[in-house]
């Protein structure tokens, strides 16, 4: 018998794609170099099992992996050569970290004899992705690369999920060693905690049955941990108000009549008003980032906060947290759920203490709702009102960063989970349309949309000859105002109207733009060619950007200033 | 409010991970006082004691992300009142023939040793508490110090007493 077969020899570079086919992975979003060429060449072998998609720029390829992640809920694998191919990820990678999406990133390094010698290609990638990765790796030994990329893919898809990074030095691609992919991990410092501790979790329902003003503050930790089925039970057992962060959007359903809307520097009345209002908020899977807090003195502060989080060092870390529960938040709330099933004479004889409070919530939506004036020119909420009414709120909404990610999140409603694809965190302009990508890439069979601005859609524009080329048919629409538009509003608001280099004096004509790609260029100047667009948009089995010439200094509102408290609102 | 804090840190002995820890402390700007790392008896994890002055608020949101790093295995906070703290220094201070006995005399009071002896110097080592080696310090000061090196402290927690 072959001695080779026997003891399973294989290159480093056929153990990487072996072990990928062991995750399960069928897609891979990269771009080859000198350093990954032995990966590359064996990739060729495997055209049946592994889709490649060659992206034009590798924050793309981080980018659109973060897409494919957060829209079908498995990890984004990512493919680049060493030096600029590495660093050109770092922005995509920083992205993922702050929005805990699972990526594992393979990147080419010099040969282990250069490493440290300035030889061509060479930057020290774990070095530099080390603050914005859950874990990193180099691989110096073949003997440690089938282990590594096991304990990667673990890691990066356990526990609160993030980007985890492997850097391959060339010469570890071409030695041999036997391929022997592990079973498990072991990992002496590393084990999510996933059940709530039971004893907090009595204090939470009976403080909750108590309460009189009770609201669910939900974030990211909700889709992540596909617990909108349990959120939802869990409400309407107990007729809980539910109000979002921008990440949370989709994981409870936005018509649902115990929604009210996202809250922080652009929430709503309703939403503001009531976490300020409320004597007892749990915050599930949530951060209290401070473009949600405001003046975080002054938030929720009337109420005790219960904090359920998979993340220790995200409880207590900005706000103060009477009812700390660390776990996954599907199984936090199916254990609250299970306590309460015993509890239905408590719940019902304390109804009405919430159901008066629900009134005062409706009555603040009333008030204020969200709103904006139509006049002959196109507004931006109109034409994002408009994608939601004809995609019958069923497609994928990738968006960019500023005014066109505000906007879609206060006027596009989802309604169920991975459907909101958005750089919360790290906020990055750039990320929507590879997004989208990776998001069509999963999801062939949904309409994907990316609301884009015309200032953030030229930072990744490279990206429509990857649509083209696969024949993507992701649609862009461009909020265009002809500015960078959230800068332009905080400098129409605190800067006297100064407009310092916030205005795109020379814009691409996008139409053109698109059909030079060979993709389809469509275009909007008035209120009433915007249904036409999107609908011809929607017929069309290819890519499309359409340009919506759009009122150039609209603003989204309501606003918090920064710093202020978020009843501080300034209305339309 | 700012206070010293003693954190005892077991990690993978692994290349990188004291980057990986050093890198928390410096990304918001805290200076490690001081830090020792060594391997434990299992060769495969090393102890790392990082002494430190600041925020305790901050420093226990940075706890529970060292916590969060992979390759630490556990983090623990060593009070004055829990644990032995101590550090060494070698320190080179000028002897002529009127101050070498006071020296050795010091050096007996702090019990500590004469280690490298020169026409005109001697060298000390001793081992105590942070406080203990800035009053040798301080006495020795007056005589010229050459030269001083001080070991990182190390601290143990105390076995627990029988009541």
């Amino acid at each position: 018998m072959n001695n080779n077969v026997q003891k399973n020899l294989m290159a480093g570079s056929k153990i990487i794609i072996e072990s990928l086919i062991k995750e399960g992975v069928d897609t891979i979003f990269g771009y080859p170099g000198g350093a990954v060429l032995n990966i590359y060449d064996e990739l060729f072998n495997y055209k049946d099992k592994i889709r490649h998609v060659l992206v034009r720029h590798e924050q793309g390829a981080t980018h659109a992996a973060d897409g494919y992640a957060r829209a079908s809920g498995k990890v984004g694998v990512v493919l680049v050569t060493s030096g600029p191919g590495a660093t050109n990820t770092v922005t995509g990678i920083a992205t993922a970290y702050m929005d805990s999406v699972p990526l594992v990133i393979f990147t080419g390094q010099v040969p282990t004899n250069l490493i440290g010698n300035d030889a061509f290609q060479e930057a020290d990638t774990v070095g530099i992705t080390r603050p914005c990765t859950k874990h990193n790796y180099l691989v110096k030994d073949i003997k440690d690369l089938a282990r590594t990329i096991k304990e990667a893919f673990y890691i990066a898809s356990t526990g609160r999920p993030g980007p985890v990074l492997i850097d391959i030095p060339k010469d570890i691609t071409s030695s041999v060693y036997e391929f022997d992919y592990p079973e498990g991990v072991e990992l002496k410092g590393y084990s999510p905690t996933y059940f709530g501790h039971h004893m907090q979790l009595s204090k939470v329902v009976k403080e909750l049955l108590n309460a009189k003003r009770p609201l669910l503050y939900i974030g990211g930790g909700v889709i992540i941990s596909n617990a909108s089925p349990e959120l939802k039970e869990l409400a309407e057992l107990i007729d809980l108000p539910v109000t979002s962060t921008l990440m949370g959007l989709g994981g409870f359903p936005s018509e649902h009549p115990l929604f009210f809307g996202m809250l922080g520097m652009h929430g709503t009345y309703a939403a503001n008003m009531a976490i300020s209002n409320a004597d007892f908020i749990i915050a599930i899977g949530a951060r209290f980032d401070d473009r949600v807090t405001g003046k975080v003195e002054e938030f929720g502060r009337n109420a005790k906060f219960v904090h359920i989080d998979i993340d220790p060092s995200s409880i207590g870390k900005n706000v103060k947290i009477e009812i700390p529960v660390v776990g996954d938040v599907k199984a936090v709330l199916n254990s609250i759920l299970e306590m309460l099933s015993t509890k239905s004479e408590e719940i019902s004889s304390t109804r009405h203490n919430r159901l008066k409070w629900l009134e005062d919530i409706n009555i603040w939506k009333y008030e204020h709702p969200l709103s904006y004036k139509m006049n002959d020119i196109i507004k931006p909420q109109y034409v994002i009102e408009k994608i939601y009414e004809l995609t019958g709120g069923s497609a994928i909404i990738s968006t960019e960063v500023g005014q066109n990610q505000m906007w879609t999140a206060q006027f596009y409603k989802f309604n169920s989970p991975r459907t909101f694809l958005t750089s919360g965190g790290l906020g990055t302009m750039g990320y929507g349309f590879p997004a989208a990508i990776g998001a069509q890439i999963a999801c062939p069979e949904r309409m994907v949309f990316d609301i884009a601005g015309d200032g953030s859609i030229q930072m990744n524009i490279q990206e429509l000859a990857t649509a083209v080329q696969y024949n993507l048919p992701v649609k862009v629409a461009i909020i265009n105002n002809s500015f960078l538009g959230m800068i332009r509003q905080w400098q129409e608001l605190f800067y006297e109207k100064r407009y310092s280099f916030s205005q795109m004096n020379a814009n691409p004509d996008f139409v053109k733009l698109a059909e030079a790609y060979g993709a389809v260029g469509l275009r909007a100047t008035k209120p009433d060619e915007v249904e036409d667009v999107i609908k011809k948009a929607l017929s069309i089995k290819k890519p499309v950007m359409m340009d919506f010439v759009v009122a150039k200094e609209e603003s989204v509102y309501p606003m918090v200033a920064p710093g202020a408290p978020i009843t501080g609102m300034l209305l339309v | 409010m700012e206070k010293t804090h003693i954190l005892s840190i077991l990690v993978e002995n692994e290349a990188g991970v004291l980057t990986r820890v050093a890198g928390l402390f410096s990304a918001r700007g805290f200076n490690i006082d001081s830090i020792c790392v060594a391997k434990t008896l299992d060769k495969n994890e090393s102890k790392m004691i990082i002494s430190i002055s600041g925020d305790t608020q901050i420093l226990e949101q940075i706890t529970k992300q060292l916590n969060r790093l992979i390759n630490v295995i556990k983090v623990q906070e060593l009070t004055d009142e829990d644990s032995v703290v101590r550090q060494t220094v070698l320190v080179k201070v000028n002897a002529d023939e009127t101050t070498k006995s006071d020296i050795v005399r010091i050096k007996d009071i702090f019990n500590g040793r004469i280690i490298d002896v020169s026409r005109n110097s001697y060298t000390l080592e001793v081992t105590g508490s942070e406080k203990k080696i800035e009053s040798l310090i301080d006495i020795l000061r007056p005589l010229g110090i050459k030269d001083i090196v001080m070991t990182g402290i190390v601290a143990i927690q105390r076995a627990k007493k029988l009541n």
